[in-house]
Parts: C-alpha cells; sequence; structure tokens
C-alpha cells in the first residue's frame, strides 16, 4: 500500500488520475475505521491534509466557497451566520475530538446515506465542486448522490469544495439518535427558507438508499406560508408538511431503527423545525443554537 | 515509510511504518509510548485523545503519514512543566477526587480536560459534558470526573 502525500491542489489532481484506486484521506474519521477493522485495503491513500488550497473558505457573490478540508469545528466557529443549517448540523458530528478532524468535503466524497452534512447541504440548495486534471464542474447536491456511499464524481476526480448560498432566511437541521454524541443518526433533516425566492429546502438523512429532498413538502409549504405577513403557520399546514416529508423517505428496517420509526419521526422532526424556522422569520426567537 | 514526529518536544523517528497504520500505532508500539489507549479503533471512546499540531483529535482516525513533521503531544507530555515527581494539575486533581477507577479512558480525558481548560478555564457543567461528549468511562459514572475538572479548574485559575 502506498502512501501519496501531495502538497498542492495540482499535485493532488495528478495523484487521482494516476491512481484511480486510491482512497482519498481527510479527516481520517470515515477512512480510518475501515483501515484499522480491515474491513479494505485500498492499493493506496491519496492524503490531502497538506493540499492547503482545500482548508480554505471564501464568500464569493452570494455563495460560500466550501473548501472539502474546512473541519466541522471551523463551520461551527465561523460559518454559523452565513450556514447557519450547515453549522447545527456540523455540531451533532460525532465529538469534539471528530469535529477537529472530520470535513464537510470528506462527508460528502464518502456519500453516506447517514452523513449529518447532506440534509443541511441539499436544504441549503448547496453544489457540490469536482475537480480533475480535465477541468472543474459543479454538481447540484440534489443530483450528487447517486447511491448508498456512491456519487456522480468520476474516478479522475476529487471532490474540492462545496458551494453553499449564504442563508437570506432560517435554517433548521434536526437529528434523532440515541445521545447527543457519538451518534450515527437514525434519521434527520434540514430545513431552510429562501424568503427571496419563496421557496423552501429540505434534506432527508439516513432514511433512503440516498439523502433525499421532499419536494412535494417543499412545494406545499412554499405556497402556503404567509411570506408576506408572517402569520402564523396553520396546523393543518404544518402536520401536512410533516407527513409529506415522511413520505419522501423511503426508510428500511436496520440496527438503528425500524422503518415506521424513522417515518414517525421525520414527521415529527419535520414540524418541529418548521416552528423553530417560522419563529424566527416572525422575529419571536433567534436562531436556535443548541443540540440537534 | 519513514515517519519523523515531534513528540512531547522531541524529535522522534519511526522506520518501516505501514502507509496503513495509525498514528496510535505509532505511538504505542514503536516509540514505546504506552499512554494513549488503544481500544474502540473507531473514535468513540476518545481513549486515544492526542494534541495534532495543538488540536485535540483521536490518534487511531490519524493515518501515521498525516503526522509526519507535524507535533504530537500525548498524556506522557502532560506533566512536563510540573516539578519533579509532580503530576500536571489536571492528574492531580484526577487522582484527588476519585475521578480514576480502572483507568483505561483516564489517559484520554485528562488531554481532553487540558484541552477543554486551556480555552476555558471556568466551564460549567454543561460545557464540561460537551467538551468531554468523545470520552467514554464504565466505571465512575462522570460525576466524579466533573468534580475534578471543576478542582483543576480552581488550581489553575
Amino acid at each position: 500500500m502506498d502512501f501519496l502525500s501531495p502538497t498542492s491542489l495540482p499535485d493532488a489532481l495528478a495523484a487521482r488520475a494516476e491512481h484511480p484506486g486510491a482512497v482519498p484521506i481527510m479527516g481520517g474519521t470515515d477512512v480510518m475505521v475501515e483501515l484499522n477493522f480491515d474491513r479494505h485495503r485500498p492499493p493506496a491513500l491519496l492524503d490531502l491534509t497538506r493540499v492547503s488550497e482545500l482548508a480554505t473558505w471564501d464568500r464569493v457573490g452570494d455563495e460560500i466557497r466550501l473548501g472539502a478540508g474546512v473541519t466541522y469545528s471551523r463551520v461551527i466557529a465561523e460559518l454559523a451566520a452565513e450556514l447557519p443549517g450547515l453549522a447545527l448540523a456540523a455540531r451533532t458530528v460525532g465529538s469534539p475530538q471528530i469535529r477537529n478532524r472530520g470535513t464537510v468535503g470528506g462527508n460528502v466524497g464518502a456519500a453516506s446515506p447517514a452523513g449529518d452534512s447532506h440534509p443541511a447541504l441539499l436544504a441549503a440548495h448547496a453544489e457540490v465542486e469536482l475537480s480533475s486534471l480535465t477541468g472543474v464542474r459543479r454538481v447540484p447536491a440534489a443530483e450528487f448522490y447517486t447511491g448508498p456511499k456512491r456519487h456522480a464524481g468520476r474516478p479522475d476526480e476529487l471532490v474540492t469544495a462545496v458551494w453553499v448560498p449564504a442563508a437570506t432566511g432560517p435554517q433548521q437541521f434536526s437529528k434523532i439518535g440515541t445521545r447527543n454524541a457519538m451518534v450515527i443518526a437514525v434519521a434527520a433533516l434540514g430545513l431552510a427558507l429562501h424568503p427571496e425566492q419563496r421557496s423552501v429546502g429540505t434534506g432527508i438523512g439516513s432514511a433512503g438508499p440516498t439523502p433525499l429532498r421532499a419536494r412535494d413538502a417543499e412545494e406545499l409549504l412554499a405556497a402556503e406560508l404567509d411570506w408576506e405577513g408572517r402569520a402564523d403557520v396553520p396546523d393543518p399546514v404544518a402536520e401536512e408538511f410533516g407527513r409529506l416529508v415522511a413520505a419522501a423517505a423511503s426508510p428500511i428496517d436496520d440496527v438503528r431503527g425500524t422503518a415506521a420509526y424513522r417515518r414517525h419521526a421525520l414527521a415529527v422532526m419535520a414540524r418541529r423545525c418548521l416552528a423553530w424556522a417560522w419563529a424566527e422569520a416572525q422575529g419571536r426567537e433567534g436562531p436556535r443554537r443548541g443540540e440537534g | 515509510m519513514r515517519v519523523t514526529i515531534t513528540v512531547n518536544g522531541e524529535q522522534r523517528v519511526a522506520d518501516d511504518v505501514w502507509a496503513g497504520e495509525s498514528l496510535l500505532y505509532v505511538l504505542r508500539e514503536r516509540l514505546g509510548l504506552p499512554g494513549s489507549k488503544n481500544a474502540c479503533e473507531q473514535g468513540e471512546c476518545g481513549s486515544c485523545t492526542v494534541y495534532l499540531d495543538g488540536v485535540t483529535c483521536c490518534a487511531c482516525l490519524v493515518a501515521a503519514g498525516q503526522a509526519d513533521g507535524r507535533s504530537v503531544d500525548t498524556v506522557e507530555g502532560l506533566s512536563h512543566h510540573a516539578g519533579e515527581g509532580e503530576l500536571h494539575p489536571v492528574q492531580q486533581a484526577f487522582v484527588e477526587t476519585g475521578a480514576v477507577q480502572c483507568g483505561f479512558c483516564t489517559p484520554g480525558l485528562l488531554v481532553a480536560t487540558h484541552d477543554l481548560l486551556a480555552r476555558d478555564p471556568d466551564p460549567d457543567d454543561s460545557e464540561i459534558r460537551e467538551a468531554l461528549a468523545g470520552n467514554l468511562c464504565r466505571c465512575t459514572g462522570y460525576e466524579k470526573i466533573i468534580e475534578a475538572v471543576h478542582l483543576a479548574a480552581r488550581r489553575m485559575r
């Protein structure tokens, strides 16, 4: 097994092209578990922690370009205002030690249906930046996840960033697990309100073969919310929103929970996230900063 | 491959390191530093918590090559600045309050507590629980550990 350690993005892309079987590693919070348990013995590791171009974020117009090597700890500390949904999700990841090493880019590249970033990225209408020696392209998050731990990137491409529109409205994230720390989500939900477009974004985690959007639920809410007057959301609308979010999932029974429980939890989380987000829209309380 | 790491301020070299080897394995098996414990090997228990370039992480989830040329501080280095035969105030507080039972989780908790108090000299219970959420103890029920953190914080202020 080889250990490839490029120190610049061009070198990293060249190594990726030359060693398509090499497994990219950043924080190691997924990759090292596979190696420690001998579940996977790739021909090489492609260490990206020395590629300084990946470890930065910038505001570009109305978007944040979040480099693939930016850790969850930094998202929480530096981007809670611009990317509140992602920062809330980041707070629920693992433990301080895991958040210090784990990256949003790594989460995206691993493409686990249970990854904590995905619901927030889907809800915020984020795009994934894929780079190779032949160029750079952006794939909407909603089209990026193609199957369990599979995504739209080619073997010669690296996830180099995610582009996330800076929030223009309230964003929320909720996650079900057996405790607050060190939990792989049983089910998770991201919600973003986009008042300027009068649209709603959702993201469902751990309740399908890929992270999912609940498009019918988004359309219902976009049509029913009183964007101008900010009147209370009628209970039947909140109920229907929860029902449509649950209906958009395709969960299975597994060791962490049953499909029926996941659907139930999603409906509850959808109503709660809506209540928190709309309270913020009405100016009744600040953005919720607590645990997921 | 050869890996060179500044461990507790001293440059150390490990040879014939396998590419998939963890920093934890290098510390324990190649550099004779068994203070960081090997338990879950998946970042769940925190017993292998070390500083990598001043930031806490689980050494079991760092590939050895990722630590090459970087600086690592382990539980063995905590008492370096204490007097001869003395413990770091965090260690002393753990001993005095009964926060150590079987002791397996203790090295990780010491490093995590050391990090917490460097950032926040007067944490409340919920901040302590949050900061230590990645360190599992199956003996104490955590109450004595939280007591130890408060005691260490008082003495270090």
